[in-house]
């Protein structure tokens, strides 16, 4: 009885951690599902005209050598963009 | 003159070109048009407009480059003109007969959209899938019957560097001519019909009338949209309507901001069924193997130094032997007409000293801009351009710049026209029009004369070659270090520019054609002659003016007299003895200048110069070179009546400078040329705007009054400088 609880628990840190995961803060490597936007301005509706719709999956390519913009694959397209513009695109695991 | 065919009979078709940026479109418009294209701006914008004429097999049409983008949401100038010139608002410029659509054959469904948007305008459309050699390699199967079928346009396979492929987009555009035929356009859920509807109703009257649906559709997704720019309606009024809009929108069960690309996706995802198939796993990208090298997190910055290292010194060394011809040129010209017109000296040193030193001096800069565009033109062919903007964006971004300006700034370097002419490749109007601003504060090569000179006479011989070089280099560092803390300053109070977003696509390496290397260079030197050069030659003339005019005689004689009675000799001996008539010649022509305008102006103007510890012959110098720094150093010839052809190596020169001492006010017979003097002499030169060439570009680039603006605060600031230099160094004694 006591393990399902347990187990909700770690299910429910997951999904935190899912729900704040961004572009931004996804591993060098790693691929994830857009989820969806914060804002909708005009740089996340550039992104989503190249392709980057919620649904979606992105892999993160490199990070630039003084740590700002990253570089980013979807579609095979390969983007690059500021980590706060990153920021506005939340994921959710692939 | 006469043509008997129909297309010719009228104005010929318009043609536009139109697709995704960095996928060939350019390639395919030189192939098409060769050289019967033109370049010319769009009027009232700095945007490039490209026109070229495209023989059909029945008479000819005019193809239109227009500017690469993703869609039709415009938040820049550059992507503006694509809607502007789509639906017939740019003045002068009828509605496309035809718009050509040229897709990546890679990845159709995400360039469609354009393609899908284009469609509501209601023109008649061909769709080229370019690169389908590479979608053939890729292993992509792309059925273009069904495609053709489901689309309803023509769909034409193209790469667009081959012949073959050009023969037949002509024949897909001279045929759709004759039966256009359109994209079907999207079908709205009613939430968005009923929004576009609202919107229009509420428009002020002449407004509604001349937009179309698809106009509306940008001022109703789009978060900032330039296409309000243009319209005549209240700002306040608009956004209130604007909103009312996307509550019904919102009130279909769709978010107005993310419905336009959801929506559209989910189209052409249907449109596009089972048209596209893979045989097999798509192969490894061989760009993403180079961009783990090129880079890299350890090594990429050391091969994008080791990368620029060579254009810059290309720029700076490559060009010399071409920019040594033009002066030789130059030289020889005047030598051959000057005892021509040895009779008139007035018109003689209007052509020499006037008209072709105008000429030479602006050519002088055509190789350097050719080198560097050389580079440009190959640094972005390849794809290697987006990579040192990935690289540098963050060295930028903080003072409101991006990474884009790094090659305009560092090809400042050599020279601020080249260097501000390769300000247009970058997209955001007020990142481009900030970069314009500081290019000229870079030190250019036309600085180094006075540092070599100021240095070799007064900074080497005291403190060594050490503090010498230190000098050198503070000295080319000086603009950049002032220059982005006034970046930042611009944008936060004169542009009020808000973070500009920086997403940008890694075009695929690929090898890049030469013809299209050579059309960016030709069109860079043509437009700098034609543009650049008049202006340069209108500032020469009056500056020529100013120092030769009023020239009366009478200052030839008393200076002969005075000469005569110093030097104790008859005019028959000096006239005899080659050095004393050449000493006599360089008094004459010393005395000229110092009753010129120019002269009378220094002796003016010197109050202003005084706190910087400047004096009259210093004033001239730096009057006179206005148009052109390196002038600087033929003009202190002429004043210290050394003639105007010494170098900065010269040692009459130097020692001159040296013994230069106060003739007048309460530091007469101190030594003019002190260290503090001499700092704020080059400090003045590093930040001052004294090249009429650049300014001439930046009227081009920019407008009139930006180009007084650059004017005003770069001298403002120089003054500055060569004050405070002046007092710090003589407190500090």
């Amino acid at each position: 009885m006591r393990e399902v609880p347990l187990h909700l628990n770690e299910t429910e840190s997951q999904l935190q951690n899912l729900m704040d995961a961004t572009l931004s803060t996804l591993p060098i490597g790693q691929a994830a599902r857009v989820k969806a936007y914060d804002q909708c301005n005009a740089t996340d509706q550039r992104l989503m005209v190249m392709g980057l719709i919620p649904g979606v999956e992105v892999r993160k390519i490199r990070v630039a050598p003084l740590g700002d913009p990253i570089a980013v694959e979807f579609d095979g397209r390969c983007v690059s963009l500021r980590r706060t513009e990153a920021n506005s695109v939340r994921l959710e695991s692939a | 003159m006469a043509d008997s065919t129909a297309l010719s009979k009228d104005s010929p078709a318009q043609v536009a070109l139109v697709g995704n940026p960095n996928i060939g479109k350019t390639t395919l418009f030189n192939l098409l048009t060769g050289l019967r294209q033109r370049v010319g701006n769009y009027p009232g914008v700095t945007v490039s407009k490209k026109v070229g004429v495209l023989p059909l097999p029945k008479g000819t049409a005019e193809l239109i480059d227009l500017p690469g983008t993703y869609s039709l949401a415009a938040t820049s100038l550059d992507e503006r003109i694509v809607v502007d010139v789509l639906s017939g608002q740019v003045p002068g410029l009828p509605k496309p007969n035809l718009v050509v659509c040229m897709i990546d054959a890679t990845n159709v469904v995400r360039n469609l959209f354009l393609a899908s948007q284009i469609a509501e305008l209601e023109i008649p459309m061909i769709v080229l899938l370019n690169q389908w050699d590479l979608a053939q390699k890729q292993g992509l199967q792309i059925d273009i019957d069904l495609l053709e079928q489901r689309l309803g346009v023509p769909v034409i396979p193209c790469v667009a560097t081959k012949k073959a492929s050009a023969t037949a987009v002509v024949d897909a555009i001279d045929n759709t001519l004759v039966s256009p035929k359109q994209l079907k356009p999207i079908d709205w859920p009613e939430a968005v019909t009923e929004a576009t509807c609202t919107l229009r109703a509420d428009m002020p009257e002449g407004v509604s009338e001349s937009l179309s649906d698809a106009e509306i559709h940008r001022l109703l997704f789009d978060a900032n949209s330039a296409l309000a720019e243009r319209l005549d309606w209240d700002d306040d009024t608009r956004r209130a309507s604007v909103k009312k809009a996307r509550r019904v929108v919102q009130s279909g069960g769709f978010n107005p901001m993310a419905a336009e690309p959801l929506l559209q996706y989910e189209h052409l995802n249907t449109l596009t069924e089972s048209v596209v198939n893979r045989a097999g796993e798509l192969p490894k990208q061989h760009s993403e193997s180079i961009d783990r090298l090129l880079v890299h997190r350890g090594w990429g910055l050391a091969i994008f130094a080791a990368i620029m290292y060579v254009v810059f010194l290309s720029v700076y060394t490559g060009a010399g032997p071409m920019m040594d011809l033009i002066e030789w040129g130059k030289g020889s010209l005047q030598d051959w007409i000057a005892p021509m017109l040895s009779s008139t000296p007035m018109l003689q040193s209007l052509v020499v000293d006037a008209a072709i030193e105008g000429v030479g001096a602006f050519l002088v800069f055509l190789p350097q801009i050719l080198v560097l565009f050389f580079f440009i033109a190959l640094l972005e062919d390849t794809g290697y351009m987006a990579r040192a903007a990935f690289l540098m964006d963050k060295m930028f971004s903080w003072c409101g710049l991006n990474g884009r300006s790094f090659v305009p700034l560092l090809s400042s370097y050599a020279c601020a026209v080249p260097g501000i002419m390769a300000t247009r490749t970058i997209e955001d109007p007020k990142a481009r029009l900030a970069t314009i601003l500081i290019a000229p504060l870079m030190s250019c090569s036309a600085r180094l004369p006075v540092y070599v000179l100021l240095i070799g006479a007064f900074i080497e011989p005291e403190h060594g070659p050490f503090v010498a070089s230190l000098t050198l280099f503070a000295m080319h560092f000086l603009g950049l270090a002032v220059a982005l803390p006034l970046v930042w300053l611009f944008n936060k109070f004169l542009l009020k520019t808000r973070p500009q977003p920086f997403v940008l696509e890694m075009p695929r390496y690929h090898v890049p054609k030469f013809a299209d290397i050579a059309w960016r260079m030709w069109e860079s030197g043509v437009e700098f002659v034609k543009r650049a050069g008049t202006v340069i030659f209108a500032i020469t003339i009056i500056i020529w003016a100013l120092l030769y005019f009023p020239h009366s005689s009478a200052v030839e004689e008393v200076t002969t007299q005075q000469f005569i009675a110093v030097q104790g000799l008859t005019l028959e001996q000096i006239q005899a003895d080659e050095d004393q008539a050449a000493a006599l010649g360089q008094a004459i022509d010393s005395a000229y200048l110092e009753q010129s305008w120019m002269g009378r102006m220094g002796r003016t103007v010197q109050p202003i110069f005084a706190s910087a510890g400047f004096d009259w012959r210093i004033t001239v110098g730096v009057l006179a070179s206005f148009p052109a720094r390196e002038v600087i150093i033929s003009t202190l010839g002429v004043i210290y009546s050394l003639g105007g052809e010494v170098d900065e190596e010269s040692h009459s020169l130097k020692d001159a400078l040296k013994g230069a001492t106060w003739h007048e006010g309460p530091l007469t017979g101190q030594a003019v040329f002190t260290i503090p003097v001499v700092m704020g002499i080059m400090v003045f030169f590093a930040l001052c705007s004294q090249c009429g060439a650049t300014l001439a570009i930046i009227k081009k680039e920019a407008g009139t009054s930006w180009a007084v603006f650059s004017f005003a605060y770069m001298t403002a600031l120089a003054w500055l400088g060569a004050v405070l230099c002046f007092q710090i160094g003589n407190l500090l004694g």
